[in-house]
């Protein structure tokens, strides 16, 4: 028994991302063409060179042929695969798995999602599963609203001084994505304006919110050791970390809604599996899972990039800025993004290719590049119950 | 006995301030959004039965005249709801308004034990005299022999042919002959059944310490009480609550007993459709046997707009949040999960003792398998651990306010409060369960528990 890993046996070498944004004059088809072209343009093959296809998508697809259909792929296997958020991460997780295990020599994984085609606010077409009606129906906003006062109160931290700490990620992630031509939103925005908006869900407001958008992004993997035969900055992959929650904090008195015990699982078992022992200074930057502002809050002390119940200075002191110690979310995040289900775990991985082969432009470059090593952290859920994944990138072997 | 009143009340004067016609004076009783005559059936049950938890009544009779459904039986939610025993016969005596005091004293003229809960909700035209005199709400009478509150004496009935109120099945509103003529014909009927009564139960007139007079005929009422001479005649709480039709015999008699010295012989008189009249003798059990009295609860209110009144009767429809409705309970999960979703029962894992809500199989504190017991949960008070506001989700009058629960002698669950606004929630806060129903698909109504902020004095 054991976790592993399969560090520095599979390499990414090319990636897509379309724009993000309501793309209503582009439909799914659309959006995995263009996603896949991009990719395959990138490691400079074509989709005959891809030997097996993982789609991620929640809600716009039911079947791998949803994705062999609109690509024409001929006789190739594609999977389709469903973790909730954290879709887009899955689809890459089990194509490295299936290279690594010498399957394949070179895989795709895709994500995409249509939400704007639903016509309702927010997230929605989530299967309809028969049930006896017992489940809750509140939005995952209101179930990431109670880590706020949670905690400010473990940590004794006033309300008001921490809601405008969240407000500050907010108007971080949005300063980056306002530099980001990929992005939904790209205006920046004040916390105070953010502060100053009507709440919708506990404390937070709608800028609080990751936005809902269309999009897709798409990754090609191989073997290592064959990576040079594409491209000359491919990055390894150096450890996947993944839970999948029992569901039990609702269940249980002692949980406290201050932490995702699930995130930091699954970050310790990436650390493990890439050797990291100081990701606040080994690592160049992270894209994590901002769904609501809280959570990337939160998700600092669970990542290791902040003492428990030092997050919000951190917040406060810039250590995340575009400029700070530890980089999180250059692209803009979630929020800047908005949250196509099925594809933003890739898109996660997208600014860790550019950025870590320093390919981002000059106006959100991370100054820490150097490092190589970056940090994806997608999760789909909500407080108490969630599954959580952590993939760690690198540009060099060893 | 239990008597329930909802938490609203719509002051009657709102009426005349938002359509410039009808009203009055005082308040009525309103269920809220959530809540029809099965949930507040279920919810005077539990109060009747806590009174008397030994209690197992070999059958439950649930009268109503708007009934949650028609064809499939409402009683059976109740009988669920309630934990009652699967050998309980469970049924409906529903449709006109007599059936509450009808069942009533059929259950009295019965062997073995019965429980009778009856519930209305009353509604009529916007402005109209029937809109402001009725109200909502519940009773329910445990009838059966042994350490009883309230011995019966005997009854009577008189029966008359005439349509004085009237609804046809499809009709949202009930319809009313000039209330003269009842006002002309209940009177002599409420004595004929008064003189056969004191006949039946072989007592004098003056043995009498208090009456409660029901009528929806409110002129009939009052000609009634002055007929019957000297009689005490208490409050039928048409200024405060309104008159709960078909639950209003069982109110009125919940609210006498309370509120009886033990000897004291009371009267009930109920003039619909004829004439009804049932005579107790209240024992020495009577003396704090009320698990939350009716006044306590008609003291314990808050005022609901006369707009949003009208938009929780379908009078008027407000534009939904734009989040998909929610789809319908499927009838096959639902009977598998019965336990759960009407009784609100978890499990206990027999090693930990941690509390599993909705039951498990594999304890979530050491991963045993099938090593729990039946943990009943709906009468287990819980505190406010967190709560937050959603006014993003779909509800039929939102937003909703959803808090972390922390059952006393644990166990959590995450769960809608009803009953209450955002600003009146506190952290520690002490709550209890209530039975509601969460919405309708497909005309199958969706039936679950919500919590509510204890009565102030309850904790």
């Amino acid at each position: 028994m054991g976790s592993h890993g399969i560090k520095d046996q599979v390499a990414i070498i090319g990636m897509g991302c379309t724009r993000f944004g309501e793309r209503w004059d582009t439909g799914t088809d659309d959006m995995l063409i263009e996603a896949s072209n991009e990719a395959y343009e990138s490691a400079g093959i074509t989709p005959d060179d891809v030997d097996a296809y993982w789609l991620g998508t929640a809600m716009s697809g039911t079947s791998g042929m949803d994705l062999a259909g609109p690509l024409k792929l001929v006789d190739k296997p594609v999977s389709l695969v469903q973790n909730f958020c954290a879709t887009g991460s899955e689809a890459l997780r089990q194509a490295c798995y299936a290279v690594a295990a010498g399957a394949y020599d070179v895989a795709m994984a895709i994500g995409v999602e249509k939400v704007k085609d639903g016509g309702y606010q927010g997230l929605s077409g989530a299967a309809k599963i028969p049930t006896d009606g017992t489940g809750r129906t509140l939005t995952a906003a209101a179930m990431f609203s109670m880590v706020l006062p949670a905690y400010a109160k473990r940590y004794g931290v006033d309300q008001d001084e921490l809601r405008m700490v969240v407000a500050k990620i907010a108007e971080k992630n949005h300063y980056n994505g306002a530099r980001n031509e990929r992005a939904q939103f790209r205006r920046e925005t004040s916390a105070e304006s953010i502060c100053a908006m009507p709440a919708v869900a506990g404390q937070l407001s709608v800028f609080d919110c990751a936005g809902v958008a269309d999009g897709s992004a798409a990754a090609i993997v191989c073997r290592a050791e064959d990576a040079r035969n594409y491209t000359d900055k491919p990055l390894y992959v150096k450890g996947l970390g993944f839970v999948a929650g029992t569901k039990s904090g609702n269940l249980d008195p002692a949980y406290d809604y201050t932490t995702f015990p699930e995130a930091a699982r699954a970050a310790a078992d990436a650390y493990a599996q890439a050797g990291i022992t100081d990701p606040r200074s080994q690592l160049a930057m992270a894209e994590v899972h901002d769904c609501f502002t809280p959570t990337e809050l939160v998700l600092m002390e669970d990542l290791g990039f902040a003492e428990r119940g030092m997050a919000w200075k951190e917040v406060l002191a810039g250590t995340f800025d575009l400029g700070g110690d530890l980089p999180v979310n250059p692209d803009g995040g979630l929020k800047s993004f908005g949250h196509p289900v099925g594809a933003s775990g890739l898109r996660m991985h997208f600014e860790n290719w550019l950025q870590l082969r320093g390919e981002a432009p000059d106006e959100r470059r991370i100054t820490t590049a150097d490092r190589g090593l970056g940090l994806v952290h997608n999760l789909g859920g909500y407080p108490g119950e969630m599954l959580s994944f952590v993939s760690i990138l690198g540009t060099e072997l060893g | 006995m239990g008597g329930y009143v909802p938490h609203h009340r719509l002051q009657r004067g709102d009426i005349r301030g938002v359509l410039g016609k009808g009203g009055g004076k005082g308040t009525r009783s309103v269920a809220s959004y959530d809540e029809d005559t099965t949930t507040m059936a279920v919810e005077a049950g539990r109060l009747a039965l806590r009174g008397a938890p030994d209690a197992a009544p070999d059958r439950l009779w649930f009268a109503t005249s708007a009934p949650a459904y028609l064809d499939k039986t409402n009683a059976t939610a109740v009988h669920a709801a309630l934990r009652l025993d699967t050998g309980t016969l469970a049924m409906d005596a529903g449709g006109a308004v007599r059936s509450g005091v009808g069942a009533l004293r059929s259950a009295l003229d019965s062997n073995g034990t019965t429980l009778v809960v009856s519930a209305d909700l009353r509604s009529g035209r916007p402005s109209s005299a029937e809109e402001t005199s009725g109200g909502d709400g519940a009773s329910a009478a445990l009838v059966g022999e042994g350490d009883v509150i309230a011995e019966y004496l005997g009854g009577a009935s008189v029966t008359d042919e005439f349509t004085e109120r009237w609804r046809g099945p499809a009709d949202r509103h009930t319809r009313s002959w000039e209330d003269r003529f009842g006002e002309s014909v209940y009177p002599d009927l409420g004595r004929q059944a008064w003189e056969a009564a004191l006949k039946a139960a072989s007592l004098e007139a003056d043995a009498v310490a208090k009456v409660a007079i029901h009528s929806q005929n409110a002129r009939a009422a009052g000609r009634m009480a002055k007929s019957l001479g000297g009689i005490q005649v208490v409050d039928d709480l048409s200024a405060t609550v309104g008159n709960t039709a078909t639950a209003h015999v069982g109110l009125l008699v919940a609210a006498m007993v309370e509120a009886a010295e033990p000897g004291e012989v009371l009267a009930l008189v109920s003039l619909v459709d004829g004439a009804d009249v049932l005579l107790f003798r209240a024992t020495e059990a009577v003396s704090g046997a009320a698990v939350r009295a009716v006044a306590e609860q008609v003291a314990g209110a808050a005022d609901l707009p006369y707009a949003t009144f009208l938009a929780w009767r379908g009078e008027i429809e407000l534009e939904p949040p734009n989040r998909p409705e929610p789809g319908r309970p499927s009838t096959a999960v639902a009977h598998r999960t019965k336990g759960w979703k009407f009784a609100f029962e978890g499990s206990k894992d027999r090693e930990s003792g941690a509390l599993h809500l909705p039951p498990a199989r594999v304890s979530f504190t050491n991963q045993h398998q099938d090593d729990m017991d039946p943990a009943p949960m709906a009468d287990v008070q819980a505190t406010i651990a967190t709560f937050t506001v959603d006014r993003l989700a779909y509800s039929p009058s939102p937003p909703i306010v959803f808090a972390i629960l922390d059952f006393d002698g644990g166990g959590r669950f995450p769960c809608e409060l009803t009953d209450t606004t955002a600003d009146a929630v506190r952290i520690g806060d002490k709550v209890e369960m209530t039975f509601r129903r969460l919405g309708t698909t497909d005309g199958i109504h969706n039936y679950f528990w919500k919590a509510r902020l204890l009565p102030k004095g309850d904790d």
